[in-house]
């Protein structure tokens, strides 16, 4: 009868408590299968990262596989494969910023001068879709498209005098085939954030900027992108914050023994590492690298969008 | 003066259509070659290089993908996942976004902590790959369904959803004798009918187009859906860089392109009904919970 003993106030605090669960018993039931599939497919794994310092035996399991402390690491930063993985994911992610980023904001510009209601809404319709097609439909049309044999892309450089380019086969061509698929699925899409932003804008800004004798281009300058800043800020932080995330499934079907070295990235060779050659420890904490930096940087990402007056993402 | 102005106006204005209007010609025009090529002759493509109306009309393509059992059956597989994995993920979404919306939850705090911490940090493939193992779920249906069963953003978002309903309403369903089961399915699920298709529209896609947990979790080919075998035809089998001893079994464009409409056809039948929502659905987003 240990409960007797409790402080008063402390058992009713308890007895509160159960009734509390009592009455609402249906949200705690409502709520567990969430929370459970939380733990165990999120941060199970996550307690997984421990086989990194570790070498892990199958049969052994998690717990019970030899401690080898951060050896893993010391040989991932020893090895000439990391800087190569640091430089294609740096350089992809550069690519990205620079080719794609810019794009969706000036289809939004452009799109935003269009009067005729019926060609704007066919123009969103049709730049889109693209955007729901699967990463190996979108490799499967490159492959077709950029092939040497009888592909579009050859076809046209040979008609026009040129000699035909093994795009798909070449490590020159993987990065820029990369930066392409990303411009033609997500450019139409991405304007979907800059054209909600630009419906915010006090439309007798436009008007004070017209009396003031602004023209077009001037309107556009100081008034529509003007409104868009913040969202166009809070995008590029966010596009920096996820720089590490390359999408395995993009990059995984575009690659092939002869462009591998100009377009592996680390979620790509901890497929090959972990999953097809079996070396879970070290694999492992090659994940565990990339996702530590992802971290850092979308915390920092985030403390800069706060810096900026707007407000956070969390 | 005025007339000037007037003229270059016109012709900015001319500009901005056409290059608007070429935009969207690129955005389309590659799926559209690829459907028309699919349905002419190997000796049509091979003579002419640019097809806008084939000469001959030909459905051998279809004839052969359709002849053979193997993409038959990875569509129905990719129906089955996408259906099955889209209940789960509503069923579970939906409950927990209605548990932590409701104030009379305790710690929703620190569960929601626990969601958001989840998407800025995690295991990784390797980690995740070998809990699914240990849960012996490879190469069952599971795998490519239980362990995305809730994307912690759309979690968020429903649960902000729910926030938006009017709180008298649940008030007055406990004075009723309701208890939050039943204001669950009969008073919160009914309310947020086009939330909730905006959710399923896009978890289907997700599911249809998703390679990475079938190409991980099922080895077992008769298993695979059709994104898998998608691959198979047509990458793994591209001239560009594959021994010529391959060469035989490679095989013609057409069928390559046929498979690539056949995969896509779902998700532009779906495609009109996600443009309606998904406005809708990244308003959602905007609203302060």
């Amino acid at each position: 009868m240990s409960y007797s003993h409790a402080p008063y106030n402390k058992r009713k605090k308890w007895l509160r408590m159960l009734k509390q669960l009592r009455t609402n018993i249906w949200l705690y039931i409502l709520v567990v299968p969430g929370i459970v599939y939380f733990l165990i497919f999120k941060y199970l794994p996550m307690g997984g990262l421990i086989i990194a310092f570790k070498d892990f035996n199958p049969f052994l399991g998690f717990l019970r596989s030899p401690w080898v402390g951060t050896e893993h690491f010391a040989r991932l930063f020893s090895n000439n494969d990391f800087i190569m993985l640091f430089r294609n994911t740096l350089l992809i992610s550069l690519y990205k910023i620079v080719f794609y980023f810019p794009v969706p904001i000036i289809i939004a510009l452009l799109l935003n001068e269009i009067r005729l209601k019926l060609f704007k809404r066919t123009v969103q319709t049709l730049i889109y879709i693209p955007h729901f097609f699967s990463w190996v439909v979108i490799s499967g049309i490159f492959y077709i498209l950029f092939t040497t044999e009888g592909g579009f892309v050859n076809h046209l450089i040979e008609y026009f005098g040129g000699s035909s380019i093994n795009f798909l086969g070449s490590k020159e061509w993987i990065r820029s085939l990369l930066t392409t698929q990303t411009l033609w699925r997500d450019a139409g899409w991405g304007t979907i954030l800059y054209l909600a932003a630009i419906t915010t804008i006090d439309p007798q800004l436009y008007e004070a900027a017209k009396i003031d004798g602004a023209g077009r281009f001037r309107l556009m300058w100081h008034v529509t992108l003007a409104g868009m800043r913040s969202t166009i800020v809070i995008l590029l932080i966010l596009q920096i914050g996820h720089f590490m995330d390359l999408g395995f499934e993009q990059i995984y079907n575009m690659l092939n023994p002869l462009n591998r070295e100009y377009a592996d990235v680390f979620d790509t060779y901890v497929y090959v590492a972990g999953i097809q050659q079996g070396q879970f420890s070290y694999s492992t904490a090659i994940g565990m690298f990339k996702s530590t930096i992802g971290l850092i940087l979308v915390l920092g990402a985030n403390y800069l969008v706060r810096k900026f007056g707007e407000e956070g993402l969390f | 003066m005025k007339n000037k102005q007037y003229m270059t106006r016109h012709i900015t204005d001319g500009f901005i259509y056409i290059f608007l209007a070429s935009i969207a010609f690129l955005s389309f025009f590659p799926f559209f070659q690829i459907v028309i090529n699919s349905f002419t002759t190997q000796k049509e493509m091979l003579e002419r290089s640019l097809i806008l109306i084939p000469h001959t009309f030909s459905l051998e393509a279809y004839k052969f993908i359709f002849s053979g059992s193997s993409i038959l059956r990875s569509l129905g597989v990719s129906t089955f996942i996408t259906v099955a994995g889209t209940c789960i993920n509503l069923l579970f979404t939906t409950t927990m976004a209605y548990a932590l919306a409701r104030k009379e939850l305790r710690a929703r705090r620190t569960i929601l902590f626990i969601v958001v911490f989840t998407m800025l940090f995690e295991g990784g493939m390797i980690p995740t790959y070998l809990v699914v193992k240990e849960l012996h779920m490879l190469n069952t249906y599971w795998a490519v369904m239980i362990p995305n069963a809730i994307s912690a953003f759309n979690l968020i978002l429903m649960r902000n959803f729910f926030l938006n309903l009017p709180e008298e309403l649940f008030e007055s369903a406990k004075m009723d004798g309701y208890n939050d089961l039943t204001i669950y399915y009969r008073i919160a699920l009914p309310l947020s009918k086009a939330a909730i298709a905006t959710f399923a529209l896009f978890y289907a896609v997700m599911h249809w187009n998703n390679f990475m947990m079938p190409f991980l979790y099922l080895s077992d080919s008769h298993m695979w859906p059709v994104q898998i075998w998608l691959r198979q035809i047509v990458m793994l089998a591209a001239a560009d860089f594959s021994d010529v001893g391959f060469a035989t079994t490679v095989p013609s464009q057409s069928i390559r392109m046929a498979v690539i409409v056949v995969a896509t056809t779902p998700i532009l039948l779906v495609y009109p009904f996600i443009q309606k929502h998904f406005v809708k659905g990244a308003m959602l987003g905007s609203v302060k919970g």
